[in-house]
């Protein structure tokens, strides 16, 4: 598969996407003193995959008064590595917030990232002067974004699909049409729809406009954010198997970025999943999706609504918000929410019990836990005064709050826990906190586990796959800086 | 037996555009119990959202107008009500809830504000009265810290706290019927289960009857009592839950499941468009893109509904009429059907 790059392969549908291909490798060439790819190559060349992402990084400084002193910073993308290799299809996945279009964005240069290596066909894309960028940006071409806010209302389709073949120097306007043409055959729409407007298309067309000009300039690598998060469903997989076929048919690698986990299992050969700036997991799409080894990867494909009622209410249901990624949780990023936090030696719990626990830590270690608070919602509750509710109807309203029973199964765990209350109870919400986390505290929010290989083949970023190294020795402090 | 909350019948809404009048909603029926949830899905118009919107004149007028049917809600038909006897029916007996969440909140106003309004309209309570049950609101729908976020800002939430903020308002008023469009598709997947557990349990617990209107088959199997799948302004198929995903009996139906991607053998895509909501076909709406259609599905009026299989699961498709073969269409390539099984005609 590796070989099939440049459209090579035979076309099936009379040479028009050929001959697109061709003419616009010649358009380029006829730019300026460019020169060909390969004079760039790595020595390491034919075994570079397409693109190589190391250590990428994209921070935004969040600043403060009239000399934008910079108070902290949100991590947006925080040190990720992957590969896409040619005529492979690589998903990264995640919900909103994690990072997944800024590493996009930043891989591309679209925005400067804050750090790393981004190799492209053996180069350095983020050593490229302008020029080169300019070439950079004809092979790898970003498609897809919102259909209907991409083309100009008074442009017709020829002439948006056209429009990247002018920006990069194509002037024999004849060539330009006949190339758009059989572009706009190679994705499902006839030659003539070259005349019509974008209001006169759906949703599902528009998309297919979107991707006939990104490959109209004979790309390598196409990044598709959210293809087709806006379309129905019908139409969803109409757009997923078009995507495939031309992938295949023009040796493409793509980079899709999507928060929904059926569309990258459709169409992708390997996913890479994000939460808050990272990838936890990396795996050919049939195991992540058959054997997945993150927790976080678990929950994701356990919350997805299943068509079938009779599986209803077994989805795994996460607690809480994504954290703030200005100020990403220590340890393991997502162990504020994690259902499968590991638990402290010496004691036993439930599962779903040591998970309250934790969310009442986490709480307490937030500032946000306010035992007037607890007093009042149970005043309210029980219809009396504050004032008059006995420390022990308060101590029960906060393990109400975080789904504890009365009393823990452990003596010893309930000892601590029982203490804690009767601080919290007193108002003394630090005493409540230290004496929780002495007793209870979990490698999990101490050291960031790495992205190690599995039992399962894959890599995943999670302490149940190994002994964690020595607390306080995390390998990863102050990376980021 | 009591009668059902809403039942809507022959409901026809329509919208004047440039380019003719579009019939939305044309012709739809369905009933919802109290208590009950009922799901409407369907694709992007298909009318679903209207249907919604039509019960309570919440269709902007112009250029749309419900033209036919009658919605009889608790007894009274809304359709003959005036706007002002309509107000205190919308908002108080029945809650909207929407896809964005932002658009039901002012920014300008703590969230405890704005329940407090709604609590204060529909009930006659002093203001500490009614921000005692702002904060038990928010407590209900799983805010942590009631008592302090009732201060906050709409800002100063999470998109899917934002949307439990909107449920509390929407609840404010222990309202008959909650109408709730896309209430989750905005949000993120494992957020998404949050809000759909909590509809569950608040309905639940306020005894509130939901109508639930989605694209997603799979919200619908979560928390549906009964479906109706609506296709251009029609209703296709109506059926209780667990019947709607087992025996699926719609073309439509079937193909719509069928196109759900990671399904194993691959999505399959409905070939075609939706046909021009101007100059709907004669027939079957669905016909141009269905592949069973016959000659009798290109003339006359959309077939009528008519029982298939179980008596509350109806359907309308002409292979459900006397004198066709319903295997005909149940035999293709369906979620749960090996074609072994004999639906009884
Ligand atoms: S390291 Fe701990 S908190 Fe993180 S995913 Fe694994 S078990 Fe969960
Ligand atoms: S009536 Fe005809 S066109 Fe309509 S769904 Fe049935 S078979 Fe298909």
């Amino acid at each position: 598969m590796a070989d099939d790059v440049g459209g090579g392969k035979p076309s099936n549908t009379g040479g028009a996407g050929h001959d697109a291909v061709d003419s616009a490798d010649s358009a380029s060439a006829t730019d300026s003193t460019d020169t060909d790819s390969t004079d760039f190559a790595d020595p390491a060349g034919p075994v570079d995959p397409l693109l190589r992402v190391r250590n990428l990084t994209k921070h935004y400084p969040i600043t403060e008064g009239l000399l934008a002193r910079e108070v902290g910073r949100v991590r947006a993308v925080d040190g990720i590595d992957f590969e896409v290799r040619r005529g492979e299809t690589v998903g990264l996945v995640g919900e909103s917030g994690c990072g997944k279009s800024t590493a996009a964005t930043s891989l591309l240069r679209l925005e400067e990232p804050t750090a790393g290596e981004v190799r492209f066909e053996g180069e350095e894309v983020t050593e490229y002067d302008a020029a080169e960028l300019k070439r950079f940006r004809r092979r790898a071409q970003m498609v897809f974004q919102d259909p209907t806010s991409s083309f100009d209302p008074r442009m017709t389709i020829g002439e948006s699909v056209a429009e990247p073949l002018v920006v990069h120097g194509m002037t024999d306007g004849e060539r330009r049409e006949r190339i758009v043409r059989g572009v706009l055959e190679r994705v499902g729409l006839s030659a003539d729809d070259a005349d019509r407007y974008p209001h006169e298309l759906s949703g599902g067309q528009k998309q297919r406009v979107g991707l006939a000009r990104g490959l109209v300039v004979d790309p390598s690598l196409v990044v598709a954010d959210e293809p087709v998060s806006a379309l129905d469903v019908s139409i969803q997989a109409e757009i997923l198997s078009l995507l495939d076929d031309v992938q295949e048919a023009f040796g493409l690698g793509v980079l899709l970025i999507s928060h929904d986990l059926a569309v990258v299992r459709e169409v992708c050969d390997r996913v890479a999943v994000m939460y808050l700036g990272e990838i936890v997991e990396t795996a050919p799409t049939d195991e992540l999706f058959e054997d997945p080894q993150h927790p976080y990867t678990r929950a994701l494909l356990g919350s997805i609504p299943r068509p079938d009622p009779h599986r209803r209410g077994s989805a795994v249901e996460l607690t809480g918000d994504v954290p703030d990624p200005s100020d990403p949780p220590a340890g393991c990023r997502f162990h504020t929410r994690c259902p499968e936090v590991i638990q402290p030696d010496g004691y036993e719990f439930e599962q779903s019990v040591w998970r309250g626990v934790m969310d009442l830590r986490v709480r307490l270690r937030s500032g946000r836990f306010d035992d007037a608070v607890v007093r009042e919602t149970a005043a309210e509750a029980d219809g009396v005064p504050a004032a008059e509710l006995s420390p022990e109807r308060v101590a029960a309203a906060v393990r109400e709050e975080f789904d504890l029973p009365a009393e823990l199964g452990d003596d010893d765990a309930e000892r601590v826990l029982s203490d804690a209350m009767s601080a919290l109870v007193d108002g003394e919400v630090e005493t409540a906190r230290e004496r929780l986390a002495e007793s209870f505290g979990t490698v999990c929010e101490t050291v960031d586990p790495p992205l190690d290989a599995t039992p399962a083949g894959h890599e995943a970023a999670c302490h149940l796959h190994g002994e964690p190294t020595e607390p306080g020795a995390a390998p990863d402090e102050g990376r980021a800086d | 037996m009591s009668d059902p909350l809403l039942v809507v019948e022959d409901l026809e809404t329509r919208f004047r555009t440039d380019r003719g009048t579009v019939r939305a909603v044309d012709g739809v029926s369905f009933s919802v119990d109290r208590g009950e949830t009922v799901c409407v899905v369907g694709e992007s118009g298909s009318g679903k959202t209207v249907t919604g919107e039509s019960l309570t004149r919440l269709v902007p007028s112009p250029p749309g107008e419900v033209v036919g049917g009658t919605i009889r809600f608790d007894g009274r038909d809304l359709r003959r009500l005036s706007e002002s006897e309509l107000e205190s029916v919308r908002g108080n007996r029945i809650a909207h809830v929407f896809q964005n969440p932002q658009d039901a909140l002012d920014p300008v106003y703590s969230v405890g504000w704005q329940i407090r309004e709604a609590v204060t309209l529909h009930r006659d309570v002093s203001t500490s009265e009614a921000r005692a049950r702002a904060v038990d609101l928010l407590d209900r729908v799983g805010i942590p810290d009631a008592s302090v976020r009732v201060d906050d800002y709409p800002h100063e939430f999470s998109g899917g706290m934002k949307q439990r903020v909107v449920i509390a308002m929407a609840l404010a008023a222990e309202p008959d019927l909650l109408v709730a469009d896309e209430p989750t598709t905005a949000l993120d997947v494992t957020i998404q289960m949050q809000i759909l557990r909590l509809l569950r349990d608040v309905q639940a617990e306020f005894d509130t009857a939901l109508l639930l209107i989605t694209h997603d088959l799979g919200v619908v199997a979560e928390v549906a009592d009964r479906v109706v799948v609506m296709y251009a302004g029609k209703v296709m198929e109506e059926a209780d839950v667990y019947e709607l995903f087992d025996s699926p009996s719609h073309p439509y139906t079937r193909a719509l499941l069928d196109c759900l991607p990671g399904r194993g053998e691959g999505a399959r895509a409905i070939g075609g468009r939706l046909p021009d909501p101007t100059d709907p076909p004669d027939g079957c709406r669905f016909h141009a893109r269905c592949p069973h259609a016959v000659e009798a599905c290109r003339t006359g009026d959309q077939p009528p509904m008519v029982p298939a299989g179980d008596a509350d699961h109806t359907v309308s498709c002409v292979y459900y009429q006397p004198g066709y073969d319903e295997s005909v269409v149940t035999n293709g390539r369906g979620p749960e059907n090996d074609g072994s099984e004999v639906v009884d005609g």
